[in-house]
């Protein structure tokens, strides 16, 4: 850890999940972007949890990450597989067009 | 000392360009490849902070599962380049402040922040001494045994998208020939063979 205080794992995971909650906002024509997004934004939650793992000399945040892990990996795939009908049906994967499901 | 402080900084310095190129570069497949890049600079942040197994793990399940999917649908899917950056601009100004003060809330709630010197009477699992338990044993030690109920669960998360996946993308096509096991062992001799009689002589 160094010399280097909490803040600045803090800051650096706060600033990443500001810019996934930015590209969802930019990206509204490509939803494959935007679960990159969502992958940033839990990508910065798992830095917080185990900087504060690290800090705190407790291991339950890095287990915490762990299963944050898993719940990241099956969304992407549930995702993508979401994605892949969609396209199928449509021929675009442009989030305005999904407007059309409402009845 | 130094050589860890300039290791942070090129890490996160990294990761944030990379985070950025993420969400602005035109090409999806651009996309992807920064997204392992932030993803390899965040796996050495967590050997920075002594994680050296969830490092491991963030490479192999994000680099070598979730990054190769994505690129695979970037690649399958047969998409026009040029008109998915249409209305970028559109949604640059209400995404930047709604971004901008998202951040700046953030940074002064979370910059000043220092732990406590009474947390320590709260910790759930004490990290054991890296000297004598390595960090892949403590987390093994920790899930197969005060955890192992989320261990479970997070094994049926796993279950259940890897069904939620292929329900939702397969498709039975028509006029595909498949084999049916079961047709052919139940076919008998007498409903498929016919055994004429032949006039010597005359041909069939």
């Amino acid at each position: 850890m160094g010399g280097i205080a909490i803040s600045h794992y803090l800051i650096l995971s706060s600033i990443i999940l500001t810019l996934g909650v930015f590209g969802i906002f930019l990206n509204r024509k490509n939803v494959i972007i935007i679960l990159m997004s969502i992958e940033l934004i839990l990508l910065s939650v798992n830095i917080n949890l185990v900087a504060f793992s690290a800090y705190l000399g407790d291991l339950v945040g890095q287990v915490f990450a762990l299963f944050i892990l898993t719940v990241a990996a099956g969304e992407a795939a549930i995702g993508l597989a979401i994605l892949v009908v969609y396209f199928r049906n449509r021929g675009s994967i442009a989030v305005e067009d999904i407007k059309m499901m409402r009845g | 000392m130094i050589i860890q402080t300039l290791a942070f900084y090129l890490f996160s310095s990294v990761t944030v360009f990379a985070a950025v190129m993420v969400i602005s570069s035109k090409n999806p497949v651009h996309s992807v490849l920064f997204l392992i890049l932030a993803f390899f600079n965040s796996a050495g942040l967590f050997v920075l902070l002594g994680a050296e197994f969830l490092a491991m793990i963030l490479v192999v399940v994000y680099v070598g599962a979730v990054a190769v999917l994505f690129m695979f649908v970037v690649m399958m899917l047969d998409i026009n380049i040029a008109e998915l950056k249409h209305g970028f601009l559109q949604y640059l100004p209400l995404g930047g402040v709604v971004g901008l003060i998202l951040l700046l809330e953030l940074i002064l709630s979370l910059g000043g922040f220092i732990i406590s010197s009474q947390s320590q009477s709260s910790i759930a699992a004490p990290r054991p001494n890296i000297n004598e338990v390595t960090n892949t044993e403590a987390i093994g030690n920790l899930i197969y045994t005060n955890y192992i109920y989320f261990f479970q669960a997070a094994g049926l998360i796993l279950l259940v998208a890897m069904i939620g996946a292929i329900v939702l993308t397969h498709r039975s096509r028509e006029n595909v020939r498949k084999q049916n096991i079961s047709d052919q062992i139940n076919r008998r001799p007498q409903d498929t063979i016919e055994i004429k009689k032949v006039t010597t002589g005359s041909g069939v």
